[in-house]
């Protein structure tokens, strides 16, 4: 394979290709348990507030792609690129949904990446939507369970909160991580989203309601957990060289890589590393030409509290072992070495499983532009998002700059 | 059309009822559930079936709280991934011992249990659980 410079431009006769992809346009609808509201509605929401916020016209749109885990279970609804494009009255452009489990968000963006880089799309319109509330708990987390190996985890009993309470339990027998640490990701994230206007809950909570929250499958409680979330979030995405057209402040996506592992945690040889996300955010990492210590805001893959440590850990902010300290040395809070999840993360903003991957590319992107408000990174300029599916089978890390 | 459930569990019978998995000749490793290609080898691997003799012990475990209405009368009940002596693991229930007195580390053997059933009118689902083991039985290490 010729090695191509990420950041280089190619000339291919006379046709200016672009080698990086740009985001020129952002939106979500809040996060939440939303009755009132349908999945094509949140669907709309999402992709009107992108496009309104990009300045393209529907017209110039070439090509949408869907993030979505499981809307045939959850509402009854397959078929989402077709719903989109005709909900948002776009016409006849090719659309299509991808599935990843809980990476679908970010298996669209890259998607969408990979076919602008190619030269076959020019400005598409990428969208992550779940919307989990129209079943009752159990199905929704009967649904969620199929992330992981169904046949051979989840029909024996194996619920997902008890696949991560594995990780949990075995984190805290080799490494001694604490329970204090244990419920830290929770309170930094609720911290962070009481400055979100998207998030699903945009309040503090105390240590001691987190250790004090129910058990769902000890040692994991409901406040280590992400919640039943409807939600879904948008990109504009386009070449390079289109973006200065429409907007002032694009932000480029650096690099778009994945890796996997096995379907079922059993098969791994350690249950409290990612492979999967060691190896696609160092990639990610060597691909953008950029260390670690480049990076200025993060935001991780929380379905779970401990799968924050443990991707603190992999992602290579703490040793092995030690991202429950790192919690305590508030190296991952906001005006940290790292913030990780200024958006409230899964646990705050909500986990809409198709739409997480798009809404931390959102977060990531409002960052970089100085958008973030209240809970402003200062002077971000490079952000890695990672979004992983299932109990980390599939990660799919991105890296943006400005 | 099969009944729900019925030829899910009637394809894995051997599987799920012996715990008969298999066994890369080539990389000498062994596979629960069976593999249909080594990972390591793959055309270079040689799998042939084997029946693990069900010993074990508890690499990490959670006590499950909420659960889908199947396994909601088992409440709260242990699901565990346990180390078999071969070198491989699987995910599977531990019984016949008081939660709380569940650890990681603890020597366990396979029972032959119920599953689940597949809803009112389904099938019942028959399969592996594991127990500790009893000092009598010589299954400790």
């Amino acid at each position: 394979m010729p090695n191509i410079d990420v950041k280089s431009r190619v000339e291919d006769g006379g046709i200016t290709m672009s080698n990086r992809v740009a985001i020129i346009g952002v939106g979500m609808c809040k996060f939440g348990e939303l009755w009132d509201r349908s999945l094509r509605d949140i669907t709309l929401e999402a992709g009107l507030y992108s496009i309104f916020d990009s300045g393209v016209r529907g017209a110039d749109i070439d090509g949408l792609v869907i993030g979505n885990m499981s809307a045939g279970r959850f509402t009854g609804q397959e078929h989402l690129g077709a719903q989109a494009v005709d909900i948002g009255g776009l016409g006849d452009m090719p659309a299509y949904s991808v599935e990843a489990a809980c990476a679908s968000g970010g298996a669209a963006v890259r998607q969408a990446y990979m076919a602008i880089k190619s030269g076959e799309h020019d400005v598409m319109l990428v969208l992550g939507a779940e919307k989990m509330s129209d079943v009752n708990q159990t199905e929704a987390m009967n649904t969620i369970s199929v992330a992981s190996d169904w046949e051979w985890e989840g029909m024996f009993g194996a619920t997902f909160p008890a696949l991560y309470a594995f990780m949990a339990r075995r984190h805290m027998k080799d490494y001694g991580t604490t329970e204090e640490q244990l419920a830290m990701p929770t309170v930094k994230n609720h911290k962070n989203a009481e400055h979100n206007e998207w998030a699903q809950f945009q309040r503090a909570v105390p240590i001691g309601v987190v250790m004090g929250s129910g058990l769902l499958a000890d040692p994991l409680r409901v406040l280590h957990s992400a919640p039943v979330t409807d939600g879904a979030a948008g990109l504009v995405m386009c070449r390079e060289d289109l973006a200065k057209k429409y907007t002032d402040t694009p932000v480029f996506i650096e690099s778009s890589t994945q890796a996997g592992d096995t379907l079922a945690l059993h098969d791994r040889k350690s249950i409290t590393t990612m492979n999967a996300v060691v190896n696609s955010s160092r990639l990610a990492l060597k691909e953008a030409g950029l260390e670690l210590k480049d990076i200025d805001v993060l935001e991780l893959h929380d379905s779970f509290s401990i799968g924050e440590i443990i991707l603190t850990e992999d992602v290579g902010i703490a040793k092995k072992g030690e991202g429950g300290k790192a919690l305590e040395e508030g190296i991952t809070e906001i005006g940290g070495k790292f913030p990780v999840n200024t958006s409230g993360g899964l646990k705050a903003r909500g986990h809409p499983v198709g739409a997480t991957g798009v809404a931390q590319i959102v977060e990531i992107a409002l960052q970089l532009r100085g958008d973030a408000e209240k809970r402003q990174v200062k002077g971000a300029e490079k952000g890695l998002a990672v979004n992983i599916g299932g109990t980390g089978a599939t990660s799919i890390a991105h890296i943006l700059g400005r | 059309m099969a009944e729900q459930g019925v030829a899910q569990i009637w394809r894995r019978i051997k599987s799920i009822y012996n715990i008969q998995g298999n066994k890369c000749e080539t990389c000498k490793t062994y596979f629960f559930p069976p593999r249909p290609v080594c990972p390591t080898c793959r055309r270079k691997g040689k799998l042939v079936d084997y029946h693990f003799k069900g010993l074990g012990s508890i690499y990490s475990f959670a006590i499950v709280r909420q659960a889908p209405d199947d396994f909601k009368l088992e409440i709260p009940y242990v699901i565990a991934q346990v180390e078999l002596d071969e070198g491989c693991r699987l995910t599977a229930q531990i019984v016949n011992v008081d939660p709380e007195n569940v650890e990681i580390g603890m020597r366990v053997r396979a029972c032959f249990r119920k599953i689940k059933e597949f809803g009112q009118s389904g099938v019942i689902m028959y399969g592996y659980k594991f127990e500790p083991t009893m000092k009598v039985t010589g299954h400790q290490k």
